[in-house]
């Protein structure tokens, strides 16, 4: 496939039609938090109340149990935080280099 | 189906992270939330706005599921031509009948002042589509001014709040009654921070025989100047204080969904937010007083639409008291 | 309508198909057309002088003729908002409007051939506000050049409706993939009854085919984004790529008209000449003023002047090669313009030319003609004055700049000055 933002204008798709769906995946919004959720999973309950809270659709799930927070894309708006009913994720300062 | 968090999780929502909206946005929150309510294959239709701008940047899309956006103002009428090309393909045998839902998603400005014309006219043909308007109470994407949603002493960018104009000078129209004297099957108020009520809307409209219109509530932490992670909490505020009561109109009836009774002053709602930190200080303490005489009367006349008595405040009260 | 299948008169080519003449205005050729072509959906909203259009396809619709979608939208904007969304879904999707209608469409026009959906628009010209007028002129359709839309222009009732089904053609041609105008004369061709010969369903029916776009929204299984965000990234790549559709848009009308010859026995083409092959002195023209502008050909020639005439069917993209080759013995020519281009250097259809001519080394005087405006009668006079202009540039060698205002009441002084 072509580097994007690289094809000439006869290669470029018609009509500016998007034929990739999903595929914001790519962009790391994850590099604009300042802050980190950190779940205690042996608090967690399973609810699931920060999965469908979440605008950025970060928490992953298997078979109705949460897994994992996608950070590549979290941004660290604190919602889950906030909404978590048994308060068991924190933010804690995210560290960068 | 009851609605099961756990179920959800199970399906695929059809909308992707990656996307460009702030941290802490609403916007994207009530998508997911509306895309997975569906029972059928939706095709969408977007307004200019922030979401459209912020989720299908070339070459990118966060969307999984088939969508157009052409203008800011015609979001209702991109689904009238989808509508009435999917009931032409398939009476001309040139598509097979199957289930599926155009779904509009415009903002309040999209909806209460530009796209009103363009709603009205696909509701009163009474295409079979479902809108959703994102009323965050101001054109954000366009750096948050003033919209018809916008209410009373809320600044905005252009409606500062100054020496002499304390904010936004109107109060806002009512959409949800306009939309519903329209007399379309289904009309509704959610909010963001209600997943279960929204969800049980999108369902029932999907349902309608009709137009069905959901105006959401969709707080903005960049407009209304908040911090992201009180997103939802902000959003319970408006419920709370009936400033944003949860109900539908069901074939004309009108019915509550959210509390029965209003729990809270707007003065707590006005305090979660820098938009309205002007009025605070003292500055103009008439604007307060007449924001919750606003709700006030709105909330009276939606109580009397459902068939209940009419409520007074505690601070009305007050004021009636120390008035003796 | 006067629906006369049973006296076929065609008196063409063997191969043609049988045509069936039917006496209709240019209004109810066009609904004839559509009803011919039965797209999945129509919208459009009442305006004089293309009324005559929509209410007769209403009729198709609610008799039954036809299992179109036809959708009364609230306004002309929503009329070509609707075709994008049906479009986009993988309808074939036709709009009508007129002037101060497609004024308020102006937004979607450049959307429409942005997003290369294949609209077919019916634009019955008028002359555009204020002061308020309904009637013809093509100061809508010059307005609308530069958005990006394949733009044919008849006129007559006839080929109203020929280029009705060719503008169909062409839009949908997988090199194309752009929205088409047809440009037809407010009154003067909506509404003159003139007999029209129309095809036989079928033949219609296999001209233009059916639409089957590449991607849609409607499509099982379709995930495909319409209308994203461009930036400063992609959107000029877009551009240009619209832009080679546009003008590789010429040889698909050719080639679509020529079919359409074979089908019809009329062999339209981009440019209409009128005794042209040994013309010196040459009248440029757009629409309806073909009788006049024929007449006074005539009497010139009758006078000795080797005079002809050229009519542009094609007006967007603009055929330059070929106008400067069907003008390239000319030694004087006159552009009629039917519209005023405010403030520009030249009015809009001299502009054109001008430009198509402007790197021949022997060009030929050019002259500018404004005629018509607001549906001001177009009289043989008038034309007979602009060649007589003509003539007198040809003996003199020397061009004028000035514009000639054909039909208008001038001042009494300016006039003198003037003449
Ligand atoms: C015809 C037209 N006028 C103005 C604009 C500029 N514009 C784009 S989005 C927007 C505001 C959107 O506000 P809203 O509908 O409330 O959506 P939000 O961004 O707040 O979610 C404006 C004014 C436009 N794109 N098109
Ligand atoms: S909201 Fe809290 S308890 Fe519920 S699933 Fe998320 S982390 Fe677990
Ligand atoms: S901090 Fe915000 S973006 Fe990150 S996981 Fe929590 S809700 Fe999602
Ligand atoms: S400005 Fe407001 S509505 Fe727009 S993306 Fe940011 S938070 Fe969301
Ligand atoms: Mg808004």
């Amino acid at each position: 496939m072509t580097q994007p933002g690289t094809e000439s204008w006869s290669e470029v798709p018609q009509g500016g039609t998007v034929l990739l769906p999903g595929s914001t995946e790519r962009n790391l919004t994850g590099s604009w938090r300042t802050k980190l959720p950190i779940i205690d999973f042996d608090k967690c309950t399973h609810c699931m109340i920060c999965w469908v809270m979440c605008p950025d659709s970060c928490f992953k799930t298997a078979e109705g149990t949460l897994q994992s927070v996608d950070l590549d894309h979290c941004k660290g708006c604190g919602i889950c935080a906030s909404e978590c009913p048994v308060k068991c994720i924190e933010m804690v300062p995210e560290e960068r280099d | 189906m009851t609605l099961k968090l756990r179920d959800l999780t199970l399906l695929d929502d059809g909308f992707e992270s990656g996307h460009g909206l702030c941290a802490g946005c609403s916007e994207s929150v009530i998508v997911r939330q509306v895309l997975l309510a569906l029972a059928n294959e939706p095709v969408v239709a977007l307004a200019t706005g922030c979401l459209e701008v912020s989720s299908t940047r070339f070459p990118d899309t966060a969307w999984k599921v088939p969508l157009i956006h052409s203008a800011f103002e015609n979001a209702a009428t991109s689904a009238s031509g989808i509508e009435a090309a999917y009931k032409a393909l398939v009476r001309k045998g040139r598509m097979a009948e199957r289930p599926m839902t155009f779904v509009v998603f415009g903002g309040d400005g999209a909806t209460y002042d530009i796209g009103f014309q363009w709603l009205s006219g696909a509701l009163e043909r009474g295409h079979k589509f479902m809108y959703i308007c994102l009323n965050n109470e101001g054109y954000m994407n366009t750096g948050i001014q003033r919209s018809g949603a916008t209410m009373l002493g809320a600044w905005t960018t252009t409606t500062p709040a100054g020496d002499l104009v304390p904010g936004k000078p109107q109060w806002r129209k009512d959409m949800t009654g306009i939309v519903a004297s329209h007399g379309v099957p289904y009309v509704a108020q959610a909010a963001v921070h209600h997943w279960k009520d929204l969800m049980t809307k999108v369902r029932t409209a999907e349902k309608a025989e009709g137009p069905a219109f959901l105006n959401v509530f969709a707080p903005c932490d960049r407009g209304w100047r908040y911090e992201p992670e009180d997103t939802m909490a902000i959003s319970r505020l408006a419920v709370e204080t009936a400033l944003w009561p949860l109900y539908e109109v069901d074939d004309g009836k009108y019915k509550l969904n959210g509390p029965r009774h209003k729990t809270r002053p707007i003065i707590d709602y006005l305090e979660s937010q820098g938009r309205f930190r002007h009025l605070l200080k003292d500055k103009e303490p008439g604007v307060i007083e007449e924001i919750q005489a606003n709700v006030d009367r709105e909330w009276n006349r939606l109580r009397e639409r459902c068939g209940l008595e009419p409520e007074v405040t505690p601070e009305t009260t007050e004021a009636a008291v120390s008035a003796d | 309508m006067v629906d006369t299948r049973e006296r076929p008169v065609s008196d063409d080519a063997v191969e043609a198909a049988p045509s069936t003449a039917i006496a209709v205005n240019g209004g109810e050729a066009i609904a004839y057309a559509l009803k011919q072509i039965e797209p999945e959906v129509v919208a459009a909203y009442p305006i004089t002088p293309q009324t005559l259009i929509i209410e007769k396809f209403a009729e198709y619709c609610a008799d039954g003729v036809v299992r179109t979608e036809y959708i009364n939208v609230e306004s002309e904007h929503a009329a070509l908002s609707a075709c994008v969304g049906a479009s986009a879904a993988g309808a074939r999707a036709i709009t009508a409007t007129a002037g101060p209608g497609l004024a308020l469409m102006f937004e979607m026009l450049g959307v429409t051939s942005g997003m290369r959906l294949p609209i077919v628009m019916h634009l019955c010209t008028r002359a555009l506000s204020a002061p308020l007028n309904i009637l013809g002129d093509h100061s809508d359709a010059m307005a609308m050049r530069e958005t990006g839309w394949v733009m044919l222009s008849g006129s007559s009732p006839q080929e109203a409706y020929d280029l009705a089904l060719v503008a169909q053609t062409v839009a949908e041609h997988p090199d194309v993939m752009l929205p088409c105008a047809n440009l037809v004369d407010g009154f003067m061709v909506t509404h003159a009854v003139e007999r029209v010969d129309v095809l036989p369903d079928d033949v219609v029916r296999d001209y233009v085919g059916e639409y089957e776009p590449e991607t849609s929204l409607l499509a099982e299984g379709s995930t495909a984004t319409y209308g994203a965000l461009d930036f400063r990234d992609y959107y000029f790549e877009h551009r240009r790529q619209q832009e080679a559709a546009l003008y590789a848009s010429q040889p698909v009308v050719e080639a679509s008209l020529k079919r359409f010859g074979e089908i019809s026995g009329r062999h339209h083409q981009i440019l209409e000449p009128y005794r042209m092959d040994d013309a010196e002195v040459v009248l440029v023209f757009m629409g309806s003023a073909e009788g006049q502008a024929h007449a006074a050909v005539d009497a010139a020639r009758a006078a000795g002047v080797k005079a002809g005439a050229l009519r542009i069917r094609l007006l967007r993209p603009f055929p330059v090669d070929a106008i400067a080759e069907a003008l390239s013995g000319a030694r004087v020519v006159g552009v009629m313009d039917r519209a005023i281009g405010f403030g520009s250097a030249v009015n809009p259809l001299l502009a054109d030319i001008k430009s198509a001519l402007w790197s021949r080394t022997d060009r030929p005087l050019m002259k500018g003609f404004v005629y018509g405006l607001g549906g001001r009668v177009v009289t043989l006079g008038q034309l007979n004055q602009a060649l007589g202009e003509l003539v007198s540039a040809f003996e003199s060698g020397e061009e004028s700049t000035t514009t000639t205002y054909l039909g208008l009441r001038e001042d009494p002084e300016s006039a003198e000055v003037s003449s």
